[in-house]
This record gives C-alpha cells, sequence and structure tokens, in this order.
C-alpha cells in the first residue's frame, strides 16, 4: 500500500510497488489527462509533478512517490500557462499538450523569466507531432510575462 | 470520465478562456447503452430537426453536429461554426454533438483533406434549411412575406422586432422541408464569424486534461489488452506456452487472436492476446509469453535489398502512365542531359496516442468508443468480426491524439470488438508505442529516376519520370502488382510541366509489409523527386531556382488532360470543371512564397524553394537552413504559401500549414521505417526519431491567399513541398545534392 498525496487529496494506492505512477493514475486512480505515448521517457506526454518536480511517471514506480506529494495536469487550476495556451490556440491534436503544460510549469516555477534557449532546453523531452513547437515557444514566454 | 449505467453528465465551459464560442458535450461521451444522436435530440424537446445535422430546440439550444473526426485539424471548431453562421445561431448558444459512426452523416472519413472541400456547400445547405423554416415560421407570426425577414444572432428579425429561435423551433418543425435546391445560401457577407480566424473549441478541456481520446473511455469492469502480434505480416503462432504470463498478479486471460488472410485489408494481425484488470498487468503478461513464431513468407523482407531491387527497376523502362510527343527522340538528340534518382523510405504514422479502441459486446449488440478516423468502417469491423448485423454496432468517436492516416484503418477496432466477446467484458485495445511502431501501414516504399534534356538553347526539352512502389492496393488486392493510373495522380501524371516531351513511367514492386497512406501519401515521394530535380535543373541551366521553377510550370493556364498527355484524371474525387489544374495558382503560391522570404535579396542566406499542388490545393515552400555549432544543417526559418480557395477556418489552416512543416521536416531529417527479416528495426522515439523542439525553425511564417473559389484541403497540401525545399537549401549552403531521404543517413543532420 503507498500512500500519498494527488492534487491535494491523500490517496492509498493498493497496487504493486513497481507499477509505474502513469499507470495507477490512469487506471486506479482514473485521472486520464496525464498520457502514454511511449513508455520509456522519451516522449514526455506523462509528465506529473512530483514534490514539485517534472517526473515522467511512465517510468516512476509508485513505490518512489510513497509519502510524496505529485501534481497532475488535473490539479493545475488557471495557470497562466493555461490561459496561454488558449489566446494562442495552441494545441492540434491535444495529446501531448498536458505533458508539455506539466514541464512548462515546472521551468516557470523555477525559472521565471526563461531565455529562448532555457524553453527549448527544457520542452527537449516533449514530443508533439502536430507540430505546435513555435506556439508552444510563444505561449511560455507569454505566460512568463516576455 | 467513468461510464455506468448512470446517464453520464458532460462536462462543460470553463471561466478563462477568450473567445469561446460553443459549449461541448466532450468527444465520445455517452452513457452506457447510448442512444442515438437521434433519439437524444428527440428526448431534449420536438423543436426543429429538417436533418441530421440541426436541432433547434424550443429552449434555444441549437445542437450542431460533427460528423466527422478531430484530429488536430479543427473539424470540432470549424463545422458547427460553419452550421451556425449559416444558420444566424448565436455560438454561445449553441452545443457540439459529435456524430456516431452511421450512413445517414454521408461520408464520415476523415481522410484526404476533404471535411470541409467535399462537404462545404451540403454544410451550408443543412443549416440554410433550417434557417428557412425558421425565418417562414416567423413570416406567419408576424404576417409579413419572408423576404422582409432576417435571420441573425439567433432570432428572426422583422425590422425591430424580434422572435427568437426558440419560440419559432416547434412550430418550424411541423413545417414541411423545404426542397433543396429551393434553399439558398446566405451572402458571405452576413457570415460573421467564419472565413476568418475562429476559436478553438477544445482548447479548455484539452489544457485541463478533461479531454477524452480513445484510451480514456472508462467502463465498469473494463479489461485492458495488450497483444503480441505476429513480428513479419502473415505470420502465426507456432508454439504458445502462457502459463507464466497467467501467473502475472491482474493477468485474467490470454486469448488467441484469428489468424488474418491476405489480401490483410483491416483484419487484426494475428497473435496472442494477454488481458489483464489493468494496462500495466497486460504489458507484463505479454511480455511473459512464450512464442514461437512461423514468420511466413515477408520474412524474406530486407529493406536494403528492397531499396537496390527498386532502383535496378527504375533503370529499365516501365510501363507507360503519360506521354506527350517523343521522349526518347529528344532524350537521344539533346545537347546535355540531367539524369538523377531519389529514394523515399516506408514512413511510420507514430502519432501522439498509440492506437486504443474500446469495444463492450453484451447481449448480441455492441458498442464500441474509438479514436477512429473512420466511424462507420469501425462499425462495419466490428460487426463483420463479431458476425453480426452493422445495426446493432454503434460506433463512437472520442477525440484522436493523432492519426495522420493510420487511424482510418480499424484493425484495432475489430480486435477489440472480438476480445470483448471472447471475455464477456468490455475490452480496450492498447497498443504499445513498440506496437504502433512493428504493425503500422506504413507509408510506401519509392524510388525514382528522373531524367531531363536540354536543347542548345538550355531549354528543357525533355522530361521522363520513372517510379516505383508497391502501392496502398497491395494492402486490399493480391492481384496488386505494382501502381497504377490513381496512384500516380498524386504528383505524376498531374504535374504540370510547360515541356514538349514528358513521359512518365511505373515499375512493379511487390508488398511484403500493410502498406497504407500517411499525410500526403504519395505526394510525399514525388514532390521530394520533382521538387529537387527542377532544383538540380535550375542549378545545370545557370538559372535563378525561382525563374526556372517558374519557366517549367509554364504561363498562367488551366492544363488540360492533352497537354498532361493522359487520358484521365482522377482528382481527388472532384471534377476537373470545378477544380481545374491553374497555373496561375502554383505560380501564385511561388510568387507570393519568395516575396514573403525576400528571395531576391538572399545574398548570404541558403534558401530553397518548392512548389506542389496536392488535394486541389496550391502550396509553395522557402526553407533557409545553416550550419548550427556543430558543424550539422539546421533549417532557420522557412515560409509557406497556400492557395486553398475558400478557407472556412483560418487560425486551423494556418495551424496545419505550421504543423506541416514541422511533420515534413521530421521525415526530411529522421524518419524511415527499415525492415529487416521482415521485422520493422524501429521500436521507440530513440530510433524514429522525430523532429523536437530545439530542432523547429525560429519562425514559421505562413500566408493564406484568400479566395472565394471553392475550398481546396488543409491537412496535407503543406506536407509535400517541405523536403525538397531543406534538400534544395542544403545544396545552396553546401554543394551537397541529398537525393535519399532521411537526411540523418547522409551526417548532414
Amino acid at each position: 500500500m503507498i500512500r500519498c498525496q494527488v492534487n491535494g487529496e491523500e490517496r492509498e494506492l493498493d497496487v504493486e510497488a513497481e507499477m509505474p505512477l502513469l499507470w495507477a493514475l490512469r487506471d486506479v486512480l482514473g485521472l486520464t489527462g496525464t498520457k502514454y505515448g511511449c513508455g520509456q521517457a522519451l516522449c514526455g506526454a506523462c509528465t506529473v509533478h512530483v514534490n514539485g518536480e517534472p517526473v515522467r511517471s511512465c517510468v516512476t514506480p509508485v513505490r518512489r512517490v510513497a509519502g510524496a506529494s505529485i501534481t497532475t495536469i488535473e490539479g493545475l487550476h488557471d495557470h497562466p500557462l493555461q490561459k496561454a495556451w488558449c489566446d494562442l490556440s495552441v494545441p492540434q491534436c491535444g495529446f501531448c499538450q498536458a505533458g508539455q503544460i506539466m514541464t512548462a510549469a515546472a521551468l516557470l516555477a523555477q525559472n521565471p523569466k526563461p531565455s529562448d534557449a532555457d524553453i527549448d532546453h527544457s520542452l527537449a523531452g516533449n514530443l508533439c507531432r502536430c507540430g505546435t513547437y513555435t506556439r508552444i515557444r510563444d505561449a511560455v514566454k507569454r505566460a512568463a510575462g516576455e | 470520465m467513468l461510464i455506468s449505467r448512470r446517464k453520464f453528465v458532460g462536462g462543460l465551459a470553463l471561466s478563462f478562456v477568450a473567445g469561446r464560442a460553443f459549449a461541448t458535450e466532450p468527444a465520445g461521451a455517452s452513457p452506457a447503452r447510448a442512444k442515438t444522436s437521434d433519439e437524444n435530440l428527440k428526448e431534449q424537446t420536438a423543436g426543429l430537426q429538417p436533418n441530421v445535422f440541426v436541432h433547434v430546440a424550443s429552449d434555444g439550444k441549437v445542437t450542431l453536429v460533427c460528423a466527422r473526426s478531430e484530429m488536430g485539424q479543427g473539424v470540432r471548431s470549424t463545422i458547427p461554426a460553419l452550421l451556425a453562421d449559416e444558420l444566424g445561431a448565436d455560438p454561445k448558444r449553441i452545443v457540439i454533438e459529435q456524430a456516431v459512426g452511421d450512413k445517414k452523416f454521408g461520408d464520415q472519413n476523415t481522410d484526404g483533406s476533404s471535411s470541409i472541400r467535399n462537404a462545404f456547400d451540403d454544410l451550408r445547405r443543412a443549416a440554410a434549411t433550417a434557417r428557412v423554416m425558421l425565418v417562414t415560421a416567423a413570416a406567419q407570426r408576424f404576417h409579413v412575406p419572408a423576404g422582409k425577414l432576417q435571420a441573425r444572432d439567433h432570432a428572426v428579425w422583422n425590422g425591430a422586432k424580434s422572435i427568437p429561435f426558440g419560440d419559432l423551433a416547434d412550430a418550424a418543425g411541423k413545417l414541411p422541408v423545404p426542397k433543396p435546391e429551393t434553399v439558398q445560401f446566405r451572402p458571405r457577407s452576413e457570415m460573421k464569424h467564419v472565413f476568418r480566424p475562429l476559436p478553438l473549441v477544445d482548447g479548455p478541456d484539452i489544457v485541463t486534461g478533461k479531454a477524452k481520446y480513445g484510451a480514456d473511455v472508462r467502463i465498469d469492469g473494463m479489461l485492458i489488452a495488450v497483444i503480441a502480434r505476429p513480428p513479419v505480416v502473415g505470420g502465426k503462432v507456432a508454439k504458445l506456452d502462457d502459463r507464466a504470463a497467467l501467473k502475472i498478479a491482474g493477468v485474467r486471460k490470454v486469448v488467441r487472436m484469428p489468424e488474418p488472410t491476405a489480401p490483410y485489408k483491416f483484419q487484426p494481425w494475428g497473435g496472442v492476446a494477454v488481458l489483464a484488470d489493468n494496462t500495466w498487468a497486460a504489458m507484463r503478461g505479454r511480455e511473459a509469453l512464450k512464442i514461437e513464431w512461423d514468420h511466413g513468407a515477408n520474412a524474406s523482407y530486407d529493406s536494403d535489398q528492397y531499396a537496390q531491387a527498386l532502383s535496378k527497376a527504375v533503370h529499365a523502362p516501365g510501363k507507360p502512365a503519360r506521354n506527350v510527343g517523343d521522349v526518347e527522340t529528344a532524350l537521344g538528340s539533346a545537347a546535355r542531359t540531367v539524369e538523377a534518382e531519389y529514394h523515399v523510405p516506408h514512413l511510420a504514422h507514430v502519432p501522439m496516442e498509440p492506437p486504443a479502441a474500446i469495444a463492450d459486446y453484451r447481449d448480441g449488440a455492441c458498442e464500441v468508443w474509438a479514436a477512429t478516423q473512420n466511424p462507420q468502417d469501425a462499425r462495419k469491423e466490428a460487426a463483420t468480426i463479431l458476425g453480426i448485423d452493422e445495426s446493432k454496432v454503434t460506433s463512437h468517436v472520442t477525440l484522436l491524439g493523432g492519426a495522420f492516416g493510420r487511424k482510418s484503418k480499424a484493425d484495432f477496432v475489430a480486435e477489440a470488438a472480438f476480445l470483448s466477446k471472447q471475455a464477456g467484458a468490455p475490452v480496450r485495445v492498447q497498443f504499445t508505442r513498440e506496437d504502433d511502431l512493428h504493425h503500422d501501414y506504413y507509408n510506401t516504399v519509392n524510388t525514382q529516376l528522373l531524367t531531363a534534356g536540354l536543347d542548345a538553347n538550355n531549354k528543357v526539352v525533355a522530361w521522363r519520370q520513372r517510379t516505383a512502389f508497391p502501392p496502398i492496393g497491395t494492402t486490399f488486392s493480391t492481384e496488386v502488382k505494382g501502381p497504377g493510373a490513381p496512384d500516380l495522380q498524386q504528383g505524376v501524371t498531374d504535374l504540370p510541366l510547360a515541356i514538349p516531351n514528358v513521359r512518365a513511367e511505373t515499375c512493379d514492386a511487390a508488398a511484403h509489409v500493410r502498406i497504407g497512406w500517411l499525410r500526403s501519401v504519395y505526394n510525399i515521394f514525388h514532390a521530394f523527386s520533382a521538387g529537387s530535380f527542377m532544383d538540380e535543373l535550375a542549378h545545370a541551366r545557370k538559372l535563378d531556382p525561382r525563374e526556372n521553377l517558374l519557366e517549367l510550370f509554364g504561363p498562367p493556364r488551366i492544363v488540360s488532360l492533352q497537354e498532361l498527355g493522359v487520358d484521365k484524371l482522377r482528382n481527388y474525387s472532384a471534377t476537373l470543371e470545378k477544380h481545374p489544374i491553374d497555373t496561375a495558382r502554383i505560380r501564385g503560391v511561388i510568387e507570393r512564397v519568395t516575396k514573403m522570404a525576400n528571395w531576391s535579396e538572399r545574398k548570404g542566406r541558403a534558401l530553397g524553394l518548392a512548389a506542389h499542388r496536392s488535394f486541389l490545393t496550391y502550396t509553395a515552400v522557402v526553407a533557409s537552413v545553416t550550419k548550427n555549432a556543430a558543424g550539422k544543417i539546421a533549417v532557420d526559418e522557412v515560409w509557406l504559401a497556400a492557395d486553398a480557395g475558400t478557407v472556412v477556418n483560418v487560425e486551423r489552416a494556418v495551424s496545419q500549414m505550421e504543423g506541416a512543416v514541422i511533420f515534413g521536416m521530421s521525415h526530411a531529417f529522421y524518419g524511415g521505417a527499415t525492415m529487416k527479416g521482415g521485422v520493422t528495426e524501429q521500436s521507440n522515439f530513440n530510433d524514429y526519431r522525430l523532429i523536437r523542439i530545439g530542432d523547429a525553425p525560429k519562425k514559421i511564417h505562413v500566408e493564406l491567399i484568400a479566395s472565394e473559389g471553392p475550398p481546396g484541403g488543409i491537412g496535407e497540401p503543406g506536407v509535400p513541398p517541405v523536403a525538397p525545399a531543406i534538400a534544395n537549401a542544403i545544396f545552396a549552403l553546401t554543394g551537397q545534392r541529398i537525393r535519399t531521404l532521411p537526411l540523418v543517413k547522409a551526417g548532414v543532420v
């Protein structure tokens, strides 16, 4: 039994300790906003925050989040990034965007005025097959107030 | 979203979105034992429903149906907006309903960049019909002729007086539906929102994690299936030991999949399914299976050797597909000839969302939820494999996490339906990324030989194009041995050339994998070769590539079949009357994009230019390349001009073109599926690489040439000119001509 906080609520996960957090979130807790894209930490679609840090949940076994505070896209409320994403119509299919936003949110929490290079570096692990990269950059900058 | 026997209440409007137009039922949302949209609508109120697309309720709620699949191209933001504008509805009082798969909605196959271009008039007519009936009902109430009234802002107006749509709905619903030919469209000047940028209706749900894709639908008692499919197409299970798999915690069942027979079409691939309580257990269960495969005949497929065979084939005469004048004589007497061979490998779709479908079979009926581009086909395939009538299958469409053509193939839906029946429970079939790469319907592999003759005056007098590829038809028939006329109408027989002697030939090629269609399909390699070869000719002739391109496409004119040298042209299922090959338009996009890129002042920059017509739309691209600190090629800026006739949603058209640039860059730089022993060598994003944010140009500039002509395609036409523009730019920078994709093979990226 793994106990942790998810989006501010205490949760108990009665699952195998090696189950990746991604599947505990999706299949057990029903939080389907976090996506499966590769299972190998290559695409970033599964990004969540664990104690404020961006983490690829597809390769993070639940035993590693025992006692931790987890935030998923569902737990991000009225974030400037979400507004900027809508203002600039960033998404196309939208599947990668929760992961993009979670990674960018962690960046801005740490670096409120990121440079272009900072943005590209931070989001290098988040793939977008629809090709919304140029708008993602603009939206991050807008959310950062630039 | 957990679907149980309680009625599902969809999540609606959110607080902060600027310019949000519609409230939406989340795509794919429905209660268990879902009603058809007919029944849903009738339940609300009698109201007005003249056709399957529009319902006006007596409380004023207007329900508009989107019968095409949303995969990022914006149909859900565009189709309802078009209906609403034609009707005169207030966007804030609209509900969008995602249609199930049903023939009554017409063609729902969201493929071929056709959602607007094929249905533009029909959609307008559907909404206009409702408008006319509301106006007629209002005319009766006002006791004035209908011609004096106006429908706008969710009401019918008689001067300053108005009657809301809701108040007219029941009376209008009792009127006879007017004949289609009597219904007039609203003048474009009265369309308030369309033909401009439109709001992204699913944006708020996407950025908050509420948007539902194929794998997000949850049903009480659902099992997850992960399938060990034969590594080689046509392979079979020779031996199975599932004892270890069945011991994995959470694994419930192991099921043998039916073995397909050629031609493979959309049949499940075969193999062994592991069904479990959760996705991870199913994946672990599959890993624990011990299977010996009988790989079958396609195990001989080696894509490197195959490429060599294609090369050999194009160096011999092929079957004629296009002929003007006498190319052989003209080449024989030419002062100079230029010849080049091009190769593009198989491409994989790799949508961010791997294929997923849910089926719930019980009591002789089946409900399906799938990220499908073609819900009618999904319905048909589920019905076929279950041995039940289509009327017993309800095919819901979720949002699609990308598709690019992969999800118009219903194999994964058929798998889910089959397993649900076997398991006696709802089943989600989940493809892993490895499954997606190994079991794709790849865009086909292609080699071409282009040969041109120049006369003593430096004019191009002959053009011969030989193309070899196993076509899509091989997936549907064992009789197909090579490309046919319909296959050539993507960049070969429809290519306008102001050259007196033109010939195109095809060479047969056998298929060893399932061949499918991928965003712009054969245009990808036909534009790569023609676009690169035109540039090679420019340099051979010592001409500016822009001037050379304009000269080779020729003066502004409507190009006849006779000039093309063919008997007929499929023309993307449109008539040549409505959508002719108009060189004024290809010249227009070339002139526009080179102006955007400041082409004539390009000294000091390495620019490459290419232009193409596909899906009835004309696009031209200029790419600028530089060398980065590591000495590798980077694309720092791209310009794209598109002439797509009437554009209903300017914002989504621009975003599709931006995305097409990145999509085209991916296969130019890295993409390519290769096979050894019949098995695809790539497994995940480490070896099937895609463009990442750091590779993306600093700026992508898109301009649409506005017009009121009939709409052309939007989703695909941006792709074909991208790879040749980049290859041409690389030549401008380094003098190296790269004719084989991906560029990474040449070590330049």
